[in-house]
C-alpha cells in the first residue's frame, strides 16, 4: 500500500515536471497568485501559512544545511543559464546579421558561401533581376561577393600560431547592403588597392591587424586602412575589394555569392520568382535573415543540448542534496510538528508549510544562480569555428530575461521535488512516537 | 585497516543520508567522467605515435587554397621526407545535401601514409584497380548499412561532373578499420581516388590541383627541420605553402573550435564547489550526532588522533564510494552517448588517466571536507561530551 502510493506520487511528480516545463510565465504567476488567495482566505490556508512562518523563522538555526540546498541550486541555474546563454548568444550573433529585405544568391544545392561558386555571367543577370532596390543614380544595389580564409598569427600566441579568419571580397554596393556596419577608426578601403578593413572582432583576435600596419596574406603584403563595427558576424571578417581579393585567389571572375537590396521584403517571391524562371540561371535564394539563422541551427542546437545534459546532472545532484537537508530539517522538528498535529493541524499544511520552505529556499539559490551568471558572463566574448564560414566567429554571451526565467523554472522545479518527500514524511510521522522521542 | 568495519558501520549508521550523498556524489563525478572525455578527445586528437611522423602541407594563404600537383614530386626530393601523398576535400552528401560525409580524393599511396589504419590487402589491391571504387569507415558502413560491392550516390556541395551533374555514383570496394583511438576519425570518413576526381569534375573546378600533402618522415626527431625545408621549397612563389606537424595542426584546429579547457574546467569547479558544502553539511551532522558515541570511543582507550584518522577515513570513504560509482557509470554512458550522437562525438571511455585524476580528486574532496568535523572529534572533551554540554 505504502509503495503504491509512493509509486503514484513519483509518477505524478513526472508528469508534474514534465508540464511545469511547458507552461508560459502568465500561467506560472495565476498559478502563484490562486495558491497566494488560497493561503490568505481560506482556513488551510491560514494554518498553513503560520506552520511556514514558524519554519521559516527557524531558518537562522539550521543556516548551515539550509545553505546547501541554495548554493547547489545555485550551481545549478548559474552553469545552466551560463551554457544555455552562450548558444544564445551564438545564434542571436548569425541571426542580427541577417534582414529580411535583402537576399543572398548562390549557386543551387550550395551548403554556404563558401562552397559556392557563381560565374560573371550568372551576376549579371541576378543583379538585373525584378525586386532588386536601386541607388539615387539608378543603380541596382548589390553586391558580388567573395568569400575566402586567410591565415593571420594569433594575438598573444607563439610566432608560428595562426588562425583561420574569414576574408570578403565585396563589391560597391555592400556598405549600403549593411547599414549597421560604420567604420570606427581609418577609412574604407579604396577600390583596386591591396587595401583590408577589419572588423573589431577580428581585430581583437589576430595580431597585428592595426590601421596603417601590413600584413602578409601568403607570399603578398596588404594595407590595414580601417577597422569597422557592425554588432553582428561581420565583426569577425576582414574585408577587401572583391577585384582584388578574386585576383590573389585565382579566382578569376567568379564569385562565390550575390548579395542584393529589395525593395522590400514583400518583394521576396517576386525576386526568387524571377531568377527561378531564368533558364541561364541554377542558383538558391534566401533571405540573409534565413540564411544565418540556418546556419546557426546545428551549433546553437549542439550547445543547447549539452547545456541541458550539464544541468540534467547537476540538477540530479542538487535534488539529493536538498532532500537530505529537509529530510534532517523534518527530523529535527519532529516533535514540533508532532504537537502541531496532536492539537489538531492536518496533513495538508504540514505538508504545504515544508514544501514552501524547500521551495523559498530554492527560489534563493535560483536567483543567486541566475544573478552570478549574468553578472560573470553576459557580455563575455568568446569564439568558435562556425559552420558554413571559414574563419572564427565571435560572439557574445547572452543572458536574456527568458534564460533568467528558465533558470529560475528549474530552481523551482529542484525545489519542489526536493521537498515533496520529506513533506509527506512530515505529514505521516506518527504523532506518539514523535512525541516520546528524545 | 583493523577499524574497517567500525568505519563501515559509522558511515552506514543514518542510511537516508547517507545513501542520499552517495548519489550526489555520484551524480558530480558522473559528470567529471564524461567531461573529461570530452577534454581527453580534444586533447588527444592528433597525437599518436604515427602521427609523430607525419607533416601536413597547406597552402600558407588559407587552407582552402589548392596548391599545385607538381609541388609534390619535388617535396620528395627533400632529405628525410621518406613518401608523400595528397588529398583533396571533396564535401560528400548522402542522400540530403545537409546529411554531410567527409569524403576526400587521395593519391594511391593515401592509405600507406596511415599505418594504424587497416585495409585488407585484397580490397587495397580492388581499390586501385577500380576507377570509381572507394574505401569507407568501418562505423559509417553501419551507419548506413551498405555492404563492400554496394554501390552508392553521393552529391557533393561543390564539386559538378563534366555534364554539370553534382550526383557522383562510387563503387564501395574496400572498408577502413582504425587500429588506434585516435584514428576514430577515419571510421566516419571515405576515401577516393584523386585521379578519377580530377578526369571526372568539371572543367575549371580543380585542374590538377591537391588540397594539401601528408609528409612521411624517416626519423620524427627531424620533423621540424623537414618542415622549413619543405616550405622553403615555395618561398617566394604564387603558392607559398605552411608545414606542421599534424599535432600541431590538430591542436591549431581544436584550439579554434573552443577552448574547451576552460569551459570543462569552470563547470567542474562550480560542481566540486557545491559538493564540497554538501558532503560538509553531512560530515558535520554526522559528527554532531555522535558526540557522545566518539567520547565513549575515547573512554575506552582511543587516542586523540586515531579518532581524528577514523573520521577522515569515513569522509574519504563517502566521497570515494560516491565518486566511484559516478566515474563507473560515466564508463557505462559514454558509448551510448558516442553512439546516439549519430557520429558527430566520439568519445573515449574513462582512460586510466581520468581515473586517476578522479581519484586524486576524491581523495582530496574527502580530505578536506573531513579535516573540520575529525578536527572537532578530536578535540572533543570526554567529559563534556558525556555530559551532554
Amino acid at each position: 500500500m505504502r509503495f503504491l502510493f509512493n509509486l503514484g506520487v513519483l509518477l505524478a511528480l513526472i508528469v508534474a515536471i514534465v508540464v511545469w516545463a511547458l507552461v508560459p510565465w502568465y500561467v506560472v504567476v495565476a498559478l502563484a497568485v490562486l495558491f497566494g488567495g488560497w493561503l490568505m482566505l481560506s482556513r488551510r490556508g491560514k494554518q498553513a501559512a503560520s506552520v511556514t512562518g514558524v519554519g521559516v523563522s527557524t531558518l537562522k538555526q539550521r543556516l548551515g544545511s539550509s545553505s546547501v540546498v541554495i548554493v547547489g541550486i545555485a550551481g545549478v541555474v548559474g552553469v545552466l543559464v551560463a551554457l544555455l546563454a552562450m548558444g544564445e548568444g551564438y545564434s542571436e550573433t548569425l541571426r542580427k546579421t541577417g534582414s529580411d529585405d535583402t537576399v543572398m544568391v548562390l549557386r543551387g544545392g550550395s551548403a554556404s558561401e563558401v562552397s559556392s561558386v557563381l560565374s560573371r555571367d550568372s551576376i549579371l543577370v541576378v543583379q538585373q533581376a525584378a525586386g532588386i532596390a536601386h541607388d539615387g543614380q539608378g543603380k541596382p544595389i548589390t553586391s558580388g561577393e567573395i568569400v575566402v580564409a586567410a591565415n593571420l598569427p594569433v594575438k598573444g600566441g607563439a610566432a608560428d600560431d595562426e588562425g583561420s579568419v574569414q576574408l570578403r571580397g565585396v563589391g560597391e554596393g555592400a556598405w549600403a547592403l549593411r547599414p549597421n556596419l560604420k567604420i570606427i577608426a581609418g577609412r574604407k578601403f579604396q577600390p583596386g588597392m591591396r587595401e583590408l578593413v577589419v572588423g573589431q572582432g577580428a581585430q581583437r583576435q589576430f595580431a597585428g591587424l592595426e590601421p596603417g600596419r601590413d600584413v602578409k596574406l601568403g607570399a603578398q603584403t596588404w594595407k590595414v586602412v580601417g577597422v569597422f563595427a557592425s554588432g553582428d558576424a561581420m565583426d569577425s571578417e576582414v574585408w577587401g575589394d572583391a577585384d582584388v581579393i578574386a585576383d590573389a585567389y585565382r579566382r578569376g571572375s567568379s564569385r562565390t555569392s550575390v548579395v542584393a537590396k529589395l525593395t522590400d521584403a514583400k518583394a521576396f517571391d517576386t525576386f526568387k520568382a524571377a531568377l527561378a524562371g531564368d533558364p541561364r540561371l541554377q542558383v538558391d535564394v534566401e533571405t540573409t535573415l534565413n540564411y544565418f539563422s540556418k546556419q546557426s541551427e546545428g551549433m546553437s542546437k549542439v550547445m543547447r543540448v549539452m547545456g541541458i545534459t550539464v544541468g540534467t546532472i547537476m540538477a540530479i545532484g542538487a535534488i539529493f542534496g536538498a532532500l537530505n537537508t529537509m529530510f534532517a530539517a523534518v527530523a529535527a522538528r519532529a516533535r514540533e510538528i508532532a504537537t502541531l498535529r496532536a492539537i489538531g493541524f492536518r496533513g495538508v499544511p504540514v505538508v504545504v508549510a515544508v514544501m514552501l520552505e524547500t521551495m523559498l529556499l530554492a527560489l534563493i539559490g535560483g536567483l543567486i544562480g541566475g544573478v552570478l551568471a549574468w553578472l560573470i558572463f553576459n557580455g563575455w566574448t568568446a569564439s568558435t569555428l562556425a559552420t558554413g564560414t571559414t574563419g572564427q566567429l565571435a560572439f557574445t554571451f547572452k543572458v536574456t530575461p527568458g534564460l533568467l526565467w528558465e533558470g529560475l523554472k528549474w530552481a523551482l522545479a529542484i525545489g519542489f521535488v526536493g521537498g515533496l518527500f520529506p513533506a509527506l514524511r512530515a505529514a505521516r510521522l506518527p504523532v506518539t512516537t514523535a512525541l516520546r522521542e528524545l | 585497516m583493523k577499524y574497517f568495519h567500525l568505519i563501515w558501520a559509522a558511515l552506514f549508521r543514518r542510511k537516508t543520508r547517507t545513501i542520499l550523498t552517495l548519489v550526489s556524489i555520484a551524480a558530480a563525478f558522473l559528470l567529471f567522467g564524461m567531461l573529461d572525455a570530452v577534454r581527453t578527445s580534444f586533447d588527444q586528437a592528433g597525437k599518436s605515435a604515427n602521427g609523430a611522423h607525419r607533416l601536413q602541407t597547406g597552402s600558407k594563404l588559407s587552407f582552402i587554397q589548392p596548391l599545385p600537383q607538381g609541388l609534390g614530386e619535388k617535396i620528395a626530393t627533400v632529405p628525410g621526407v621518406k613518401s608523400v601523398a595528397y588529398s583533396n576535400w571533396f564535401g560528400g552528401a548522402y542522400q540530403d545535401p545537409h546529411n554531410q560525409v567527409f569524403t576526400f580524393a587521395v593519391s594511391d599511396n593515401y592509405t600507406d601514409q596511415y599505418p594504424e589504419v587497416a585495409v585488407n590487402d585484397d580490397e587495397r589491391k580492388t581499390f586501385l584497380q577500380t576507377r570509381t571504387g572507394i574505401l569507407v569507415g568501418d562505423k559509417l558502413m553501419e551507419k548506413y548499412h551498405w555492404k563492400v560491392g554496394d554501390q552508392i550516390p553521393l552529391q557533393s556541395n561543390i564539386f559538378p561532373q563534366q555534364n554539370g551533374s553534382k550526383n557522383w555514383t562510387f563503387n564501395i570496394v574496400g572498408v577502413l578499420h582504425p587500429k588506434e583511438a585516435s584514428a576514430g576519425f577515419y571510421s566516419q570518413i571515405i576515401l577516393m581516388h584523386w585521379k578519377y576526381f580530377d578526369d571526372a569534375v568539371q572543367k575549371g573546378y580543380n585542374n590538377g590541383q591537391v588540397g594539401w600533402y601528408v609528409v612521411s618522415v624517416a626519423d620524427a626527431n627531424q620533423a621540424d627541420r623537414v618542415a622549413k625545408a619543405i616550405d622553403a621549397l615555395s618561398a617566394n612563389s604564387d603558392h607559398e605553402t605552411r608545414t606542421q606537424t599534424e599535432a600541431a595542426a590538430t591542436a591549431s584546429w581544436m584550439k579554434q573550435l573552443a577552448d574547451i579547457g576552460l569551459i570543462v574546467g569552470s563547470i567542474m569547479g562550480a560542481v566540486f564547489f557545491t559538493l564540497l558544502l554538501l558532503t560538509g553539511n553531512t560530515m558535520m551532522q554526522a559528527v554532531r550526532e555522535r558526540t557522545s558515541e566518539l567520547a565513549v570511543l575515547k573512554t575506552l582507550g582511543f587516542s586523540d588522533h586515531s579518532v581524528l584518522a577514523m573520521v577522515l577515513a569515513e569522509s574519504v570513504l563517502l566521497v570515494l564510494l560516491g565518486g566511484v560509482i559516478g566515474i563507473a557509470l560515466a564508463a557505462l554512458l559514454i558509448p551510448g552517448v558516442s553512439a546516439s550522437s549519430g557520429g558527430m562525438l566520439n568519445l573515449p571511455t574513462v582512460g586510466a588517466n581520468s581515473w586517476l585524476l578522479g581519484v586524486v580528486l576524491m581523495l582530496a574532496i574527502g580530505m578536506v571536507v573531513g579535516a573540520i568535523p575529525a578536527w572537532r572529534a578530536m578535540r572533543l572533551n570526554i567529559v563534556d561530551a558525556l555530559a551532554g554540554r
